[in-house]
């Protein structure tokens, strides 16, 4: 199971209290999770990516590292993958 | 008795306020989507129950919003805002041409006929259509792909299609209004536009009488005589009598012409209303005072309307959606400031008096009378 953690207005938008547990087929990757995440919250879909691209504000971290910058496609860290640690879809920092 | 429901758009949630017609006590049901801007929210008006709102977010993006008990409970529809082909580009803040990129929805307009039908004007401007409750959108590309697109640039609030007025008195009539590029009207349901900006005229562009260019705010209809328009340009209120395809200007004695909201009296046609603004670069109310500016004759005389509005210490601003009227026997009149107060007038005007004073910045106020 992979752990996802939302912001409060995507939560509240998708109507989820807490993590969001995850099937992810596959190799655990930002765009598998996210795929899985908006096949599971529809309402999700364009929210924290438009097409492919993360929206500018939108961060993910994980395992205290921020991963917004590494590709799509690339294998999530191994204990996100286990599920030991959340992957965190986070707004970023902006504005008042 | 019948019933009058305010919908309240603000820059961190919608507001549904409710009175029966007397309009003396109100309920407040509020903040939903907290945290969000809330651009519009309307109400179809062949079945007052559904409403739409334009849900946005600078991190999350663009949600459309759809209920169907009045506001009880809402459901989230279509957020998918694809401009129709390769969008091209519009001028820029510095000249430069800039692409067309989809930023928000300001405004909302149901059919006059088809609850499932609403029209879409967005931020980079160009209009959508859905037919399904919705669901999905599309673009009618007519408007964007005129040949003056090129030239269209952005206001300070950015390049946005702010207002769409519906003829009921021919459907495929459809008036839009651009910030900056001015005002344009369809007679084919959408397919082809023309700009219909003849008498405009407007210092802060290089041809002061450009076809296109004018940074028009706001434009009124209403329903009985819908070949009468009132527009509240960034600077002149204007009017037409030809549905557009001339204006002539009717600031008359105003304090200032410079303002956002113009909206016209449910039962009076030649009785419009404006809030006059200091100026673009003040962004409040002349002198600190609050005043609703009255023209019973269609323009060029106005009265100021004061009676339980602010009349010291007032800078706050009306935006170019924050006023409407009900169509009780005595008209009632309602505008939203950026101060989070809701004023409403029971007597057309004549005297006012807040329904609420401390919402977040008010973007929209719209207002339904129901049975």
């Amino acid at each position: 199971m992979i752990r996802v953690v939302l912001p409060t207005h995507l939560r509240t938008l998708a109507g989820i209290q807490g993590e969001v547990k995850l099937e992810v087929p596959g190799p655990v990757t930002q765009a598998s999770v996210l795929d899985s995440l908006e096949a599971m919250h529809p309402v999700l879909r364009g929210r924290i990516r438009e097409g492919a691209k993360r929206r500018p504000f939108v961060r993910f971290f994980g395992c205290e590292q921020d991963l917004s910058h590494e590709p799509p496609d690339a294998p999530l860290p191994d204990p996100i993958a286990a599920g030991a640690e959340p992957f965190m879809i986070v707004g970023a920092i902006a504005g008042g | 008795m019948s019933r009058v429901r305010v919908l309240v758009g603000t820059r961190k949630g919608a507001f549904v306020l409710t009175s029966d017609g007397k309009r003396e006590r109100w309920d407040v049901s509020g903040p939903h989507f907290a945290g969000w801007e809330i651009y519009h929210v309307k109400a179809s008006p062949v079945e007052p129950d559904r409403l739409y709102a334009s849900q946005s977010s600078g991190w999350f993006g663009q949600v459309i919003q759809r209920s169907d008990d009045g506001g009880g409970t809402w459901e989230a529809v279509g957020s998918e805002f694809a401009y129709d082909g390769t969008p091209g580009t519009h001028q820029w803040y510095d000249g430069t041409q800039h692409p067309w990129e989809f930023a928000r929805v300001w405004h909302l307009e149901p059919s006059l006929a088809d609850p499932d039908t609403v029209y879409a004007g967005v931020e980079d401007a160009a209009l959508f259509r859905t037919v399904d409750g919705g669901k999905t959108w599309k673009e009618l590309p007519g408007l964007r792909n005129h040949t003056s697109g090129p030239s269209w640039h952005p206001g300070a609030g950015g390049m946005c299609l702010h207002t769409i007025l519906l003829d009921p008195s021919q459907p495929d009539r459809i008036f839009t209004a651009i910030s900056a590029a001015g005002a344009f009207r369809s007679d084919d349901g959408g397919e082809t536009w023309r700009p219909i900006n003849h008498g405009l005229h407007s210092e802060g562009i290089p041809d002061p009488y450009a076809e296109v260019g004018h940074c028009v705010h706001r434009i009124a209809m209403h329903p009985s005589r819908p070949g009468v328009l009132f527009m509240q340009k960034h600077w002149d209120v204007m009017r037409s009598d030809d549905a557009g395809e001339s204006w002539a200007e009717v600031s008359g004695n105003l304090p200032s012409d410079f303002g956002f909201p113009v909206d016209i009296h449910a039962h009076e046609p030649e009785t419009i209303y404006v809030v006059p603004i200091k100026s673009d670069s003040y962004h409040f109310p002349p002198d600190g005072k609050l005043r609703v500016y009255r023209s019973r004759t269609g323009g060029n005389e106005w009265e100021a309307l004061t009676n339980g509005l602010p009349q010291s210490d007032c800078y706050v601003n009306v935006l170019r959606n924050a006023m409407a009227v009900d169509s009780l026997d005595s008209c009632g009149v309602y505008f939203g400031t950026t101060g989070g107060q809701v004023y409403a007038s029971v007597d057309a005007g004549d005297t006012w008096g807040p329904i609420v004073r401390d919402l977040p910045a008010v973007l929209s106020v719209e207002v339904q009378t129901l049975p």
